[in-house]
């Protein structure tokens, strides 16, 4: 192996690719948060059509796409190997264990929380990505021109209750992977001064609170008020 | 002779202890009542009552790992009641009182669980793992003689303090015991970050921060997740800073260091 | 017998020089035909193992312990002292030369101890290079404060954990030659015997405290470095497992046992809670610069007190007795250990203790919390108030501390040479298990100080006179000396395991605590030593045919490692015992109550006991053999030791 890739395959290298990974995540989640708001635009959905026509087709988005991808799935995979080696780092288990008195439930809990996120993201991309990228929503004519109508498939998926219910669970999962995902990620890059980290652990359960409200608020405003 | 506490009444206890013959046999938990213990009794001293109990009726004493009884050596371990040296902070097993517990209490005790960490025999484990990460780099190369004066190099306070603070670390594994993926991060990272901290150390700097992760990798710890339960248990409150400090060390390292 | 103490002729501060120059020097490229073996990983082993490292000879490092880095030096806490002079306070090397001679009340060899505070400056360097982190100012520049015995300031110090960060230093040093394959450790191993061929050491038995084996491992020379022997008295500061078994059998292999009655008695450890007490704890003598030694004025008072009519802030200041402060304005709390601890017990005796038990006095940093305010004495001593309210469920910050003495440090130790070298050729021992530097009484910081001394740059120079003069030969370990050693092991362990009796080892090495602690401990008299040696012969022909040991050798058997321990503590006790009984005198830590001024005072008898009494092992039960070695004082005049 050169330094490159032993680096990246010690436990230490693979936390680091998580971090920047899960960082890099977080500024998708920003993105897609500001482009999801165009659904509360009242007309008839045009704006989130034509916004999701444009991240549909432009090439830089799409370029970023690949990296997007590639960010998931190298945070999944060294979340995978990492767990795995975990599990085997203690394979005789305490009979009495009280965890809860030296650390928080969703700094414990990461892998399930990212495996709930998991399930919803397939879901989620099944339902509204892979329609909307390869085909099979209806169409819509906005000024002349036509376009894939995804803002009636938001509308009628969240019609269903439990629909929205798998939505918004997905989001507090998300809230507690990022409550503690956040600040562990500057922490993983070593980033750490008693000037600034008090700030960064305030701001991650903010913007961990305020992204997932964000998200979760769409499901409940659609089946609710509209 | 009363204690300091003349009003503290002796207490009837059961305890669960973990049997285990040798390295390849297999354990249980074994149930052992005890009458008449003082609060004011250490938790070790508990035990040495439980042993003499056990040896005059001929069985097999419980093998457990302790020497200074002071909480400096480190030796002593034990998951006590689900947390690693039992219920109190900043405190080593052998400096935790009777006192803590109640008169009827069950108290479970086990030895430190990690895949690097096999038991030897009840609740003693073998450690040496944290000696070879130490091989691997925890010093400085210098040799016997031929140093400059002690006063050469100036340390400001305020670096001298942290260091000192990064250096009081025990060795007793107890970081490990209480991580949920039994990591030894906290344990390598304070030694990574005295060293790196000192000008005495920081010509190594690069070379130590590799071998050490490099070795506990090797030996099978697991990944650091920054839960923080290793400095909410470690008994001489070494920092979660430490392990941040590493990772830093090991960024610069790996990006500027020789070794390709 | 004649004992050669092979000290350099010469004008005091030339010996070590001039010796250095004249000891012989193994080549570079020879060294590495040599082994050694180093018994003990505290300051003296680990330091010593990783500088012979260092210079090239294959080191085999041997500790009971589980890694080298718990051996009980780590416990040291208050400092290490050292002749930097850094606070220009009028130190010198003469001066911590005349302190120590003076402390040890002179029964200590002047060359020795010359020698130690010579190189006592270099391990300050060394330690510091190695990253230690000792206290600095805020200038950057190293802290020092002062120490009982001493009117300087002199010891370095790292908070309440001197001992820790210097031994952690050492074991790093080892570790590096770990890493290089020079050293090879073997923790969890305990030596059982020392192997003499054509009367050179030449190997140890040992036995691996996980499987049980007994094993042979063969060189060229031996270092003892295990420490001393205060566990006799089952009660003291030692660590659980310290123990004097490797000292004692290389004595029944013929090295001399020299002033085995020196006990050091610590003057401020916690008192004694109960009869389940396992271990005493220190409260590190540097309390002594800010806490102030008390009792009660009155017995009457004392007994109001002990009853619980009142309590210790009840106590008006004129009705406190600062006993320390009172008899010896000059030092005042900061007397040696051996004049603080006995003026304790004389007060107790009084009936004048404090806590339930009236066997305490009082340390009280009440002055100077108002003088420094709190945070200033929690940073100077915070983790020493901690560990005090952990034991005691007391805050020190709120009422005095309770203090009384506590067995601590053993002066006495093999007899060596001015190279550290026993009577028994190879031989060497280091640290605590000699006797060389401290007299009769030790001052505070100075063990850390010998063990570095002796491990980094006494034995480095001197073992290469011996191994230069010695052929490459390495001596099998099927050689008929090991086996017949490794057959001496075996059938003592298993005598151990079939006698099956009724007591167990904690019950006999309690009851020998106790004989030692009454008749050997603060105060002797012929009467009681007389009795004592009877009764510790009873006990030990009583525990060789009582005795419990379950289990069998070839598994983790703590009770077995016991048994042999207390078996020896059980011999070298009427060691302890005849050695006092011998010394008609009373010096430092010997107290004979039959010797003493009329202010209480040790009184010593310079014309016949200015001599280091070596003992001679001539079987079990025997009486021993005593080898004079004269002490001659040059440099020092022998006075009437006072700290007024």
């Amino acid at each position: 192996m050169n330094w490159f890739t032993k680096t990246f395959s010690s436990t230490v290298g693979r936390k680091i690719v998580m971090s920047v990974t899960g960082l890099f995540l977080c500024s998708f989640l920003v993105v897609h948060l500001i482009g999801n708001l165009q659904l509360f635009r009242n007309d008839g959905g045009a704006a989130f059509n034509l916004y999701s026509d444009f991240m549909a087709h432009n090439g830089v988005i799409r370029f970023m796409e690949l990296i997007l991808v590639a960010g998931f799935l190298f945070h999944i995979y060294d979340a995978i190997v990492l767990t795995s080696r975990n599990k085997k780092a203690r394979p005789v288990d305490y009979v009495n264990n009280h965890p809860e008195q030296n650390s928080t439930w969703s700094s414990r809990n990461m892998g399930l929380l990212g495996t709930v996120i998991l399930v919803f993201l397939i879901i989620h991309l099944w339902n509204f990505f892979v329609p909307a990228r390869f085909g099979g929503l209806e169409g819509v004519v906005i000024e002349d021109v036509e376009y894939d109508n995804l803002y009636l498939r938001v509308v009628q998926s969240f019609q269903i209750w439990w629909y929205v219910a798998i939505y918004v669970i997905a989001m507090v999962a998300l809230a507690y992977h990022l409550i503690h995902g956040f600040q562990s990620a500057f922490q993983t890059l070593g980033l750490d001064h008693k000037k600034y980290t008090p700030f960064i652990q305030k701001f991650g359960v903010a913007f961990s609170i305020i992204v997932c409200l964000g998200f979760a608020i769409i499901p409940l405003y659609f089946f609710f008020l509209v | 002779m009363a204690g300091s506490n003349p009003n503290a009444k002796p207490m009837d206890i059961t305890l669960k202890v973990w049997r285990q013959k040798d390295r390849n046999a297999i354990g249980q938990m074994v149930t052992y009542p005890l009458k008449g213990i003082s609060p004011d009794m250490s938790f070790l001293e508990m035990l040495d009552v439980l042993n003499e109990d056990l040896l005059l009726k001929g069985e097999d004493p419980v093998a457990f790992d302790h020497d200074c009884r002071e909480g400096i050596c480190g030796m002593c371990s034990l998951f006590i009641n689900g947390r690693p040296h039992g219920p109190e902070r900043g405190t080593t097993t052998c400096q935790l009182h009777m006192r803590h517990f109640k008169d009827g209490d069950t108290i479970t005790i086990e030895p430190w669980r990690a895949a690097a960490f096999p038991v030897h025999k009840d609740l003693v484990v073998d450690r040496s793992a944290f000696d070879r990460i130490q091989q691997a780099g925890g010093y400085v190369s210098v040799n016997t003689g031929g140093v400059p004066d002690a006063n050469a190099i100036p340390i400001p306070k305020s670096i001298a303090d942290k260091a000192f603070d990064a250096a009081t670390c025990i060795g007793c594994g107890a970081c490990v015991a209480a991580c949920k993926n039994a990591s030894a991060m906290l344990f390598v990272s304070a030694k990574v970050s005295q060293l790196a901290m000192l000008p005495q150390g920081k010509t190594e700097r690069k070379t130590r921060v590799e071998n050490m992760v490099a070795q506990m990798d090797i030996e099978g710890f697991g990944a650091c997740t920054n839960t923080g339960a290793c400095a909410a248990e470690c008994p001489v409150g070494i920092s979660l800073e430490n392990i941040n400090m590493l990772r830093s060390e090991f960024v610069y390292a790996k990006a500027t260091s020789e070794n390709v | 017998m004649i004992l050669d103490s092979r000290i350099p002729e010469g004008p005091l501060a030339e010996k070590w020089e001039k010796h250095k120059f004249d000891v012989k020097l193994v080549n570079p490229a020879n060294k590495r035909k040599y082994d050694i073996i180093v018994v003990g990983t505290g300051l003296a082993g680990a330091s010593a193992a990783a500088s012979f490292g260092e210079l090239g000879y294959n080191v085999k490092a041997f500790c009971f312990q589980d890694t080298p880095r718990r051996a009980h030096s780590i416990a040291a806490q208050g400092g290490i002292n050292a002749a930097k002079n850094y606070q220009n306070d009028g130190d010198s090397v003469f001066r911590l030369f005349y302190d120590t001679v003076k402390g040890g009340d002179y029964r200590a060899r002047e060359a020795n101890v010359y020698r130690l505070a010579q190189v006592s400056v270099d391990i300050i360097d060394q330690c510091v290079a190695q990253g230690v982190p000792f206290a600095r100012e805020y200038g950057g520049l190293l802290a020092n404060r002062s120490f009982g015995g001493a009117q300087v300031s002199r010891t370095f110090y790292a908070r309440g954990q001197t001992g820790q960060q210097l031994l952690l230093g050492a074991y790093s040093a080892l570790n590096r030659q770990i890493a290089y394959g020079k050293v090879k450790m073997y923790p969890r191993t305990e030596m059982l015997d020392l192997v003499l061929v054509d009367g050179k050491a030449r190997g140890i038995v040992v036995r691996n405290l996980i499987t049980g084996k007994i094993e042979s491992h063969s060189a060229h020379a031996v270092v003892l470095a295990t420490g001393g022997y205060g566990n006799v008295f089952f009660l003291s500061t030692n660590a659980m497992g310290s123990n004097a078994t490797a000292a004692w059998r290389a004595h029944k292999k013929g090295a001399l046992f020299a002033n085995p009655c020196f006990t050091q008695i610590h003057p401020t450890c916690i008192p004694v809670s109960g009869e389940y007490q396992s271990k005493l704890t220190l409260m590190s003598e540097s309390l002594r610069n800010d806490g102030r030694v008390w009792v009660p004025k009155t017995v009457e008072t004392a007994q109001r007190l002990r009853n619980g009519e009142i309590t210790v802030n009840d106590i008006a200041e004129q009705d406190r007795d600062y006993y320390l402060e009172r008899k010896y304005p000059a030092f005042g709390n900061l007397v040696p250990r051996d004049v603080a601890s006995r003026n304790a017990k004389l007060v107790c005796d009084e009936g004048r203790g404090v806590g339930a038990s009236g066997l305490a006095v009082y340390l009280d940093f009440a002055d100077a919390i108002k003088r420094d305010s709190q945070p200033a004495i929690a940073a100077k001593y915070g983790n020493l108030f901690e560990m005090y309210a952990k034991i005691t469920d007391e805050n020190p910050y709120e009422r005095p501390m309770r203090i009384y003495p506590a067995v601590h440090y053993t002066m006495g130790g093999l007899w060596v040479d001015y190279n550290l070298m026993t009577n028994v050729p190879g031989l060497y021992a280091a640290g605590e298990a000699n006797f060389s530097d401290h007299g009769a009484n030790r001052l505070g910081a100075s063990a850390l100080m010998q063990g570095l001394a002796d491990g980094y740059f006494v034995l480095p120079y001197t073992i290469g006179d011996y191994l230069a003069k010695t052929l490459y030969d390495k001596v099998p370990v099927d050689h008929p000396a090991f086996i017949e050693a490794e057959q001496a092991v075996i059938s003592k362990n298993n005598q151990l395991l079939s006698i099956n009796g009724t007591r167990t080892v904690d019950d006999f090495h309690k009851a020998l605590g106790l004989i030692m602690w009454e008749y050997c401990g603060m105060a002797r008299n012929a009467e009681g030593l007389q009795f004592a040696k009877q009764e510790i012969r009873k006990l030990r022909d009583e525990f060789w045919r009582d005795v419990k040991v379950v289990g069998v050798n070839e598994e983790l058997n703590i009770t077995l490692e016991k048994a042999n321990r207390v078996a020896d503590f059980l011999e070298l006790g009427e060691l302890m015992v005849e050695d006092a009984l011998n010394r008609n005198e009373s010096c430092g830590g010997h107290f004979r109550e039959e010797y003493q001024t009329p202010e209480n005072e040790a009184l010593r008898d310079d014309e016949n006991y200015t001599y280091v009494a070596a003992w001679e092992f001539t079987g079990v039960g025997n009486e021993p053999v005593l080898h004079k070695e004269e002490l001659k004082f040059e440099n020092v005049k022998l006075t009437q030791r006072s700290y007024k």
